[in-house]
């Protein structure tokens, strides 16, 4: 998986082909006008940005579907490739199922590089399994994360 | 090169975390020193000598310890004193940090006394200053009603003064600037504003956070309309540990101010009825100070002053003129701030077309190169030049020009790391 040759100390760990991928294409980018719920999230250290929209389907509950997740952001390749991805796994899923992945990726992320990711649950996510070890970059890779679950909250709340 | 220090070597061997390797055996080319400096020996031995062999409270053990411990720290006092040319030595107040240094100077203009900040007063600051004195003059203005104004930056980076008359104005209660700035490097016109401030009564405030380290200061030198009336400065950044900092501020102006925080050692009598006071420094540093690091401080300028601040300052402006030349040369790469090295400081932000600074520090730090990325706690300076992050370098007295060569080198390594051009 190493995208460019020689090893510096675990850096093409961090930066797999996959994330500078979805860096450079990101995937369900920008926000789009059906929503129930908008949320900001700010990493205070570094002053990585994302305003983040949820969209949900019909129904009860943790039955009803992601209908759509966009968003708008500003950061670093690991914050804004994790956006990306977050988007192809959780848009179409029930909240039940993505709340599983949310959970899956972020033992994955606050497993200090000693967690294996199940690729079947988290598919590409499993890219960001070396962004575990470098510390200073969890959070640029769960920001997108937990603004996803502050608006999937609120916008159950709004309806119940 | 000219401007460097002669004995450059001499002074990197007074550093011994200079030696460490980093993973991978490289070494350490440590490009982060306006975030904090490196300590040189002499602080660790004099702060673990202390600990070992003198340690008391100060100014109330009635012991042979308590009486060297003392005079220790106020060495530590007298040596902060002449490293900034204080007139009077009692003007030096130590603090947790700079940010401490100048709440207690917003906080206590909020409380009665002559300096008293009110409804339809203002005060002044910068575009360009660091949180540290953006925050608490904002929480000054909520808690009085005054109001917050501000100098805006000219596209080179600089202050723009060319509404200075309109912004100082018999209104104006305090300016308060950075004489350095740690995201842009500018240096600013300390004594132009501080002529202008005075003559409208208002007090000068000054973050030397950054300008400490690098600028030879000499308060006492300075005429008295030109001077600040308050500086606040960071031991840390001048080679001194963390944990003390620097508030000082002219005796008639700190002898106006009502204390800051009460408690032990700020007070002259208590009785339940009431109390009186101490007089400065005393005054302002309740509770036992961070002794230790008020020691260690005074080695660290001590230190400083032998190798002169004349010259660390030629040395930081010749590392400074050679940096930009260097990042000059990286296609795509763009320099915030002043692009001469005369008007700047050792600070220097910069942009690297399609790559964050986040993805820049990480590539630089597996090449053994540290530098900080992120907004530099300065976010409104990154808005006015329409920047979410940057990356900064910032050299010292220890940085040797091929340290500087290595990060111009590492930065080409990440342009070919991210694929660009």
């Amino acid at each position: 998986m190493t995208a460019h040759g020689t090893d510096q100390n675990g850096l093409d760990a961090l930066y797999q082909e996959i994330i500078l991928d979805h860096y450079k294409h990101p995937h369900n980018a920008g926000l789009r006008d059906d929503f129930e719920a908008e949320v900001h999230h700010v990493n205070p250290t570094c002053g990585d940005e994302i305003t983040l929209r949820v969209h949900l389907g019909e129904g009860e509950g943790d039955s009803r579907v992601v209908a759509d997740v966009s968003y708008d952001s500003l950061g670093c390749s690991i914050s804004q490739a994790s956006a990306s991805v977050l988007t192809d796994l959780l848009i179409g899923k029930s909240i039940a199922e993505a709340m599983t992945i949310h959970q899956e990726f972020q033992t994955l992320m606050q497993g200090r590089g000693q967690v294996d990711p199940d690729e079947e649950v988290l598919e590409d996510g499993i890219a960001f399994a070396g962004v575990a070890k470098f510390p200073a970059r969890v959070k640029c890779a769960l920001l997108s994360w937990m603004a996803w679950k502050d608006a999937t909250a609120q916008a159950l709340e709004e309806k119940s | 090169m000219e401007g460097l220090l002669p004995e450059l070597e001499v002074i990197r061997a007074d550093f011994p975390i200079l030696e460490r390797t980093l993973a991978g055996g490289l070494p350490l080319v440590y490009l982060d020193s306006a975030n904090t400096s490196q300590k040189p020996q002499v602080v660790i031995d004099t702060m673990v000598d202390h600990l070992e062999r003198h340690n008391a409270n100060i100014a109330r053990a009635m012991h042979q310890l308590g009486a060297e411990s003392t005079e220790a720290f106020e060495t530590g006092r007298d040596k902060v004193a002449a490293f900034i040319g204080a007139p009077e030595r009692d003007e030096v107040i130590f603090t947790k940090n700079a940010s401490e240094a100048l709440n207690l100077v917003a906080n206590t203009l909020a409380w009665a006394g002559e300096h008293q900040v009110g409804a339809g007063d203002e005060i002044v600051t910068t575009e360009m200053e660091h949180h540290s004195n953006i925050v608490p003059w904002q929480l000054l203005a909520e808690r009085t009603g005054a109001t917050l104004r501000w100098f805006g930056l000219t596209d080179d980076g600089r202050l723009d003064l060319s509404g200075i008359d309109d912004l100082i104005t018999e209104r104006t209660k305090v300016v308060s600037l950075t004489w350095v700035s740690n995201m842009l490097g500018t240096i600013n016109p300390i004594a132009e504003i501080a002529r202008k401030a005075h003559t409208v009564g208002a007090l000068v405030v000054v973050d030397a956070s950054q300008a400490a380290p690098q600028l030879p200061i000499d308060l006492a030198a300075m005429p008295v309309e030109e001077r600040p009336d308050l500086l606040a400065f960071t031991g840390h950044k001048v080679v001194g540990p963390t944990g003390i900092g620097v508030l000082w501020g002219a005796r008639a102006v700190l002898d106006a101010l009502p204390p800051f925080l009460g408690g032990g050692e700020m007070i002259e009598t208590v009785r339940m009825e009431g109390s009186t006071y101490a007089g400065i420094p005393h005054k302002f540093e309740a509770g036992t100070p961070p002794i230790v690091e008020a020691i260690g401080l005074g080695a660290a300028v001590e230190y400083l002053g032998h190798v002169g601040m004349e010259a660390i300052h030629a040395h930081e402006q010749a590392i400074t003129g050679y940096a930009l030349e260097g990042l000059a040369t990286v296609p795509g790469l763009t320099v915030l701030g002043p692009l001469d090295a005369a008007s700047r400081g050792g600070a220097i932000s910069f942009e690297l077309d399609g790559v964050h600074p986040h993805d820049i520090a990480q590539v630089l730090d597996s090449r053994g190169v540290a530098v900080r990325a992120g907004h530099h706690c300065a976010k409104p300076a990154h808005a006015r030049f329409g920047v979410q992050a940057s990356t900064r370098m910032s050299s010292y007295l220890y940085t040797r020009p091929d340290e500087i060569d290595a990060l111009i080198e590492a930065l080409e390594y990440t342009r070919r790391y991210f694929k660009l051009g």
